[in-house]
């Protein structure tokens, strides 16, 4: 496990220090899960209240844009588990390969949602203000202000992680992050990642595939 | 002055505040206990610029008309007396100060989990106070602590994005401390200190974590939808594109009802500590005390619909909202119960943390009463957006939750700075606190039933001399809160140096010098008796 990684103040045992990061980690994504679950909330709520002008207003929306996105996602995880895997048994090499890959899959997954936007913007579907507007409902606009805001910020996830993995795969390809006594702090960004990607699970379903 | 300077002890010298004399050694400390004391000073300053706002309005109000302050002056005055009070005082106030200080002392360890974020968070607290200050000096915002829309969203004209950005900045101060407590206190607790032998004050703190980790991020969400809706136009709420301002207090009041827990649950923690520390007796119902504050915490999450039985939400969703909001008072009556069952034939002694204790106690129980009243659907709809209403949480934040802060203050202060202070001053304040509060706040109540509404400034002259009572209150109140400055810092330099445990009480942190060294115990003590072992043996005392 951690075994050989050296114990900081105020912690007495490796294990101690291990279960307290993990713990800290963990903490900390349940409270983006509740950061997320506002906006979650509101998406529900107008589901309810405008069950017809919502789903009109989903269609709008790039669904293959959407699809793809999930599917690069899924597959960045995918490699973050890998890294993780391979951190600990102490591959440098290959783990800052597969770190630097599902980076360059969050920039692909920003790059496609800026294709998105853009299109969005030409159409006059995104609600910021001086834009001329196309939509035929005035739910419509609200949707479409969910939609940028939930996936804004869920974009601004992704760029944090996006720097964290090219990081941390800067310092394990240096050998600055020495493995596997350093594994943890792979696994610790890796669940980060996790989260941005469960996050997008979520959202797609309630933004994309509500029509 | 006839008293001699009393010079540093040996003590002092090998204490947390000589670690470093530099102020660097203090603005990058990660020592849990000098971040302590840099909460002190921050929660202080905006207690008094808090303070000088509620002067304002209590000035505005001595007559019943409106001329002292303008209306959109009186609007500014009473929204920046409560973010700052509420965002920047009561939520701060004991977790970062007492909890900070004293968790890792209380359940044996050397610092929190994660000393860096710690200092971390006190960073965040003070950019989001300087932006605070920052609305303060370009004009305010005038939409209420609340921040309802569409007033807020809409129409209102104050800084209210800076306002909202700043609250914004200081809940991740929260989340931090919240977070760093609940690892700590699963992670760091000494050998031998299972769940069953923590003090109360760490499972009150506790259940206050939870809270902050997990109401915080809500309002994070809902005050930063207000900036979009600002700022570039997106109407999540916006009524015009069928958004609903409903939902705006249905998120508001998820994170601001637990937040009023927030507030209240480390006051009942000290309490807890107090009150047995006064009667040298073990808590009565030791684990009913510990899992009402978990209780408050769970239940507290679920009532958040009763700010709004007047807003037309669902009478049936009133009905449950209301039948959960009178739930709350089960947990908080044991507590009650349990402290007086605690003093009962205890040997108590008149200390200033204990008439602290009392006048917690007696401020609690009234605005626990009154809390009962608004949260019965009839009544409500009386007194709601009524001075009643303003009695009754200042009551329980204002009346408990400071009289907590100046008794932990007064009870921890010899440990904190290894000086004893002169009691009688402590005592007299604690009796100027309880009388000044209720002159103040207790004619609001009858204000309050009488129909005079909050937020106004022009009322009807039948009104006055209430009003008259309650601002020559608050001036006693004034006074009462700003003498423990004089004594306390005079015991600084004058006070007589303090023993490890000058109350003979128990509790790790008094098996540590007075003032602490800064790895808080040369070996990591291994625990063998639960918490409040009394009596304590006279050997351990001196």
């Amino acid at each position: 496990m951690t075994q050989g990684s050296p114990v900081h103040e105020p912690y007495t045992e490796a294990s101690q220090q291990h279960e307290a990061n993990m713990l800290g980690m963990f903490i900390f994504l349940g409270t983006e899960i509740m950061l997320f679950g506002g906006l979650f909330a509101a998406i529900m709520v107008y589901r309810i209240e405008h069950r017809e002008q919502l789903i009109e207003a989903s269609k709008r929306l790039y669904l293959w844009i959407g699809t793809a996105n999930t599917v690069i996602l899924l597959t960045s995880s995918l490699l973050v588990a890998l890294a993780v895997q391979a951190s600990r048994a102490g591959s440098r090499r290959v783990g800052a390969t597969l770190l630097v890959a599902s980076a360059c899959m969050g920039v692909g997954f920003l790059g496609l949602k800026g294709i998105e936007y853009a299109k969005e913007w030409q159409e006059g579907l995104l609600p910021l203000t001086g834009v001329r507007h196309a939509f035929s409902g005035p739910v419509q606009e609200l949707f479409m202000g969910l939609y940028l805001a939930a996936t804004g910020l869920h974009a601004v996830h992704l760029t944090i992680g996006i720097a964290l993995m090219v990081g941390l795969s800067w310092r394990v390809g240096r050998g600055s992050l020495r493995l596997p006594q350093k594994a943890l702090t792979v696994e610790l960004c890796g669940l980060y990642w996790h989260l941005v990607d469960i996050i997008w699970i979520f959202l797609f379903p309630a933004l994309y595939l509500v029509r | 002055m006839t008293e001699r300077h009393i010079p540093e002890t040996d003590v002092e010298k090998v204490s947390y505040l000589r670690a470093g004399h530099s102020l660097r050694s203090w603005l990058l400390t990660t020592d849990h206990k000098r971040i302590a004391i840099l909460y002190l000073y921050a929660v202080t300053f905006f207690f008094f610029i808090g303070g000088a706002a509620a002067a304002l309005v209590r000035i505005e109000l001595l007559t019943p008309g409106g001329d002292f302050l303008t209306n959109e002056g009186y609007n500014r005055t009473f929204t920046l007396h409560g973010v700052i009070m509420v965002w920047f005082f009561l939520i701060p106030s004991i977790p970062n100060t007492f909890g900070n200080f004293l968790i890792p002392l209380m359940i044996g360890a050397r610092d929190l989990a994660f000393p860096r974020l710690n200092l971390l968070s006190w960073y965040i607290y003070l950019l989001g106070g300087t932006l605070t200050l920052y609305v303060l000096v370009a004009g305010g915002v005038d939409t209420g602590w609340t921040f309802y829309t569409p007033l807020s969203s809409m129409f209102a004209n104050g800084n209210v994005v800076a306002a909202t950005v700043a609250i914004f900045i200081a809940g991740f101060s929260s989340i931090l401390t919240g977070l760093n407590f609940i690892v700590t206190i699963h992670t760091l607790r000494a050998p031998g200190m299972t769940w069953g032998r923590l003090p109360l004050f760490v499972w009150s703190h506790y259940a206050t974590s939870l809270i902050l980790v997990l109401a915080t991020p809500i309002l994070a969400i809902t005050l930063a939808l207000i900036a979009a809706e600002r700022l570039f136009g997106i109407g999540i709420f916006d009524p015009s594109l069928g958004g609903d301002p409903l939902l705006y207090q249905h998120l508001f009041w998820f994170y601001s009802h637990p937040a009023v827990y927030i507030m209240v649950l480390p006051a009942l923690g000290v309490v807890s500590e107090l009150v047995a520390a006064a009667a040298r007796k073990p808590v009565f119902g030791y684990w009913f005390v510990a899992f009402s504050s978990i209780a408050i915490a769970i239940i507290g999450f679920l009532v958040w619909g009763h700010h709004m039985f007047v807003s037309g939400q669902s009478m049936y969703a009133s009905a449950v909202f209301s039948f959960l909001s009178l739930a709350v008072a089960v947990p908080s009556g044991i507590k009650v119960y349990n402290w007086t069952a605690t003093l009962y034939k205890g040997h108590i002694s008149l200390d200033p943390p204990f008439l602290f204790a009392m006048s917690f106690i007696g401020l609690f129980v009234f605005g626990g009463l009154t809390g009962l009243i608004l949260a019965m659907l009839a009544i409500d709809v009386h007194v709601h957006d009524t001075y009643f209403v303003v009695a009754h949480f200042h009551y329980i934040m204002v009346g408990g939750t400071v009289s907590a802060f100046f008794g932990a203050l007064h009870f921890w202060w010899p440990k904190i700075t290894g000086r004893e202070y002169i009691m009688v001053w402590g005592r007299l304040t604690a009796i100027f606190i309880f009388l000044g509060f209720n002159l103040t706040f207790f004619p609001q109540y009858l204000l309050g039933y009488l129909g005079m509404p909050r937020r106004y400034h022009i009322y009807d002259p039948s009104f006055q001399v209430l009003h008259v009572m309650s601002s020559l209150g608050a001036s006693l109140l004034g006074v009462a809160y700003v003498l423990p400055f004089t004594y306390l810092f005079y015991s600084l330099r004058y006070g007589k140096p303090s023993p490890p445990n000058p109350w003979g009480v128990t509790g790790l942190e008094w098996t540590t010098p007075s003032p602490p060294p800064k790895q808080n115990f040369d070996q990591i003590p291994v625990v063998t008796t639960g918490p409040y072992d009394y009596p304590v043996e006279m050997e351990d005392r001196r």
